[in-house]
């Protein structure tokens, strides 16, 4: 094997690189058999795909049920953190409201929500309020959860020796506790983003009068499945770069440990 | 008094106030019964499902969809999640693929299924097994990828023939945390499948859930969440049993 040879094949073996090539094969394959072997009214070739999210940018309907899916979760994201950290503040300030509150918290988030995702529906209405209201539901429970930790694992030695040392209430709490929280509220972020686009994803496709909801169920009832497939690489997209982002903020944020 | 009979005080009394206060609004007429039930009709409504049988159908199909799902996603999980531990590109190459995938909320994916699979069991049982699949691989790579590998040196300049490096310490090492993939695919089959169902199905739990909340008979779906809840509380708790066992043998 010659010196080009050899570089050319360490080049393919870097893990992107190979990630590329395993992901355009996988298309590629995708794209033979949908050619030649399958239903049309079943598969679609990405190519046909591709082409279908174009057209989908331009249909005014759908970009608004994007739209309106968007700020769904961003209203029920936003409402998750703020109550998150009140009641995660609250519950984890003190031993004693640790020990009593924290279990009745791990109660209600051990409870299956999507059971009573009906319920959402019947009290809030087919529209925006029901998706915010489940995503907020879903949202809220990691952030509870991770602030609690946060407040309560601060090493007892530090907040000892910084009383004994003479510090005031508000310097610790500036100098150790909050320190310590940031981390573990950004890890809590994350995983509530998580949760709140799984809650507003769920109340969506379970019943939806004009949000992303309403063209999957158009998509899969008329077996156009170039558009749904389009949607749903669209959805996967978003939801990539939203985890990213709050990846990227929760990384920043935990650089000090 | 000590501390710990005062939180649980506290927390026995919390559940008496929102168990009293539902009793208390629904019986007043504070809140319209279809909003919310009496919880004594709900306890009929449940007594009543069990003594003629109504339950036991589709209590069945989610069983049925829950167990083929969970077996098809240890199964696949695991042994995929062992070919690609097994060197260390491939590890580098397909671990971060599973995880971007793992990231997207698989949900997206629901009306895909029921368009290939129709709205029968069969949706479910691969929609389940799909949400299963990840954390069980993902957990089996990272299980075999992080034995310590002077352990697997030390035994091979022993002697150890590669079956024996497999049995006793390969494998030993990496159930610890393939154990956690495991309870994490089967919480997640478990609430993926009750969730398709409520979405688009003919019969099961979930689907028994939403259209008693669409005919406005919400004791009888009242019903069919205290079963759902109590069923998920079950099978956590056997499944965390389990894992402790693992752990402490």
């Amino acid at each position: 094997m010659n010196a080009t040879a050899a570089s050319i094949l360490r080049f393919l073996a870097r893990p992107v690189v190979s990630q590329l090539a395993f992901v355009i094969l996988a298309m590629l394959l995708w794209e033979v058999a949908a050619r030649h072997s399958t239903d049309e009214l079943f598969t679609s070739p990405p190519s046909a795909v591709f082409a279908a999210a174009g057209d989908l940018f331009d249909d005014k309907g759908v970009m608004r049920a994007v739209v309106t899916t968007l700020w769904e979760l961003g209203l029920s994201f936003l409402l998750a953190v703020v109550f998150g950290l009140a009641v995660g503040v609250g519950v984890g300030a003190s031993g004693m409201t640790y020990r009593s509150l924290y279990p009745i918290i791990l109660l209600a988030y051990a409870i299956p929500q999507i059971t009573i995702l009906p319920l959402f529906v019947l009290y809030f209405g087919p529209g925006p309020a029901s998706k915010v209201a489940f995503g907020f539901s879903h949202g809220i429970f990691p952030i509870i959860v991770n602030v609690v930790a946060g407040l309560r694992t601060v090493p007892t030695g530090l907040l000892r020796s910084a009383y004994s040392m003479g510090a005031t209430k508000q310097q610790v709490f500036r100098r150790i506790t909050f320190p310590h929280l940031v981390p573990s509220f950004f890890t809590g972020m994350r995983l509530g983003m998580t949760a709140t686009l799984l809650g507003v994803l769920l109340s969506e496709l379970y019943v939806s009068s004009g949000g992303i909801g309403y063209y999957t169920e158009l998509y899969t009832e008329s077996f156009e499945p170039h558009n749904l497939f389009a949607l749903t690489g669209m959805l996967a997209l978003m939801a990539v770069f939203l985890n990213e982002v709050v990846r990227r903020a929760e990384i920043r944020h935990s650089r000090w440990r | 008094m000590n501390q710990t009979t005062t939180s649980r005080l506290i927390q026995a009394g919390f559940v008496a106030a929102v168990l009293l206060t539902w009793v208390l609004v629904t019986s007043t007429g504070l809140i319209n019964p279809i909003f919310l039930p009496n919880p004594v009709d709900v306890m009929e409504e449940l007594g009543q499902m069990i003594a003629d049988g109504s339950l036991w159908a589709d209590l069945t199909i989610t069983l049925f969809e829950l167990v083929l799902a969970y077996t098809a996603a240890v199964v696949s999980g695991t042994l995929i999640g062992f070919a690609v531990s097994t060197t260390r590109w491939s590890t580098r190459v397909f671990e971060p693929l599973f995880a971007a995938f793992f990231a997207i909320p698989i949900i997206v994916f629901y009306p895909l299924t029921v368009l290939y699979f129709g709205l029968g069991p069969e949706s479910k049982i691969v929609h389940g097994g799909m949400f299963g699949f990840f954390p069980i691989a993902l957990n089996t790579i990272t299980g075999f990828a992080t034995v310590d590998r002077r352990l697997l040196l030390l035994a091979a300049s022993m002697g150890a023939s590669p079956k024996q490096r497999f049995v006793r310490i390969l494998f030993p090492a990496a159930l610890p945390i393939m154990i956690t993939g495991y309870r994490m695919g089967f919480i997640l089959t478990f609430l993926s499948i009750i969730g398709s169902e409520s979405i688009a199905s003919l019969a099961g739990l979930g689907h028994r859930i939403v259209w008693y909340a669409e005919a406005l008979e919400t004791p009888k779906m009242f019903a069919y969440i205290v079963i759902v809840v109590l069923l998920a509380t079950l099978l956590n708790t056997i499944v965390a049993a389990l894992e402790l066992r693992r752990r402490g043998a």
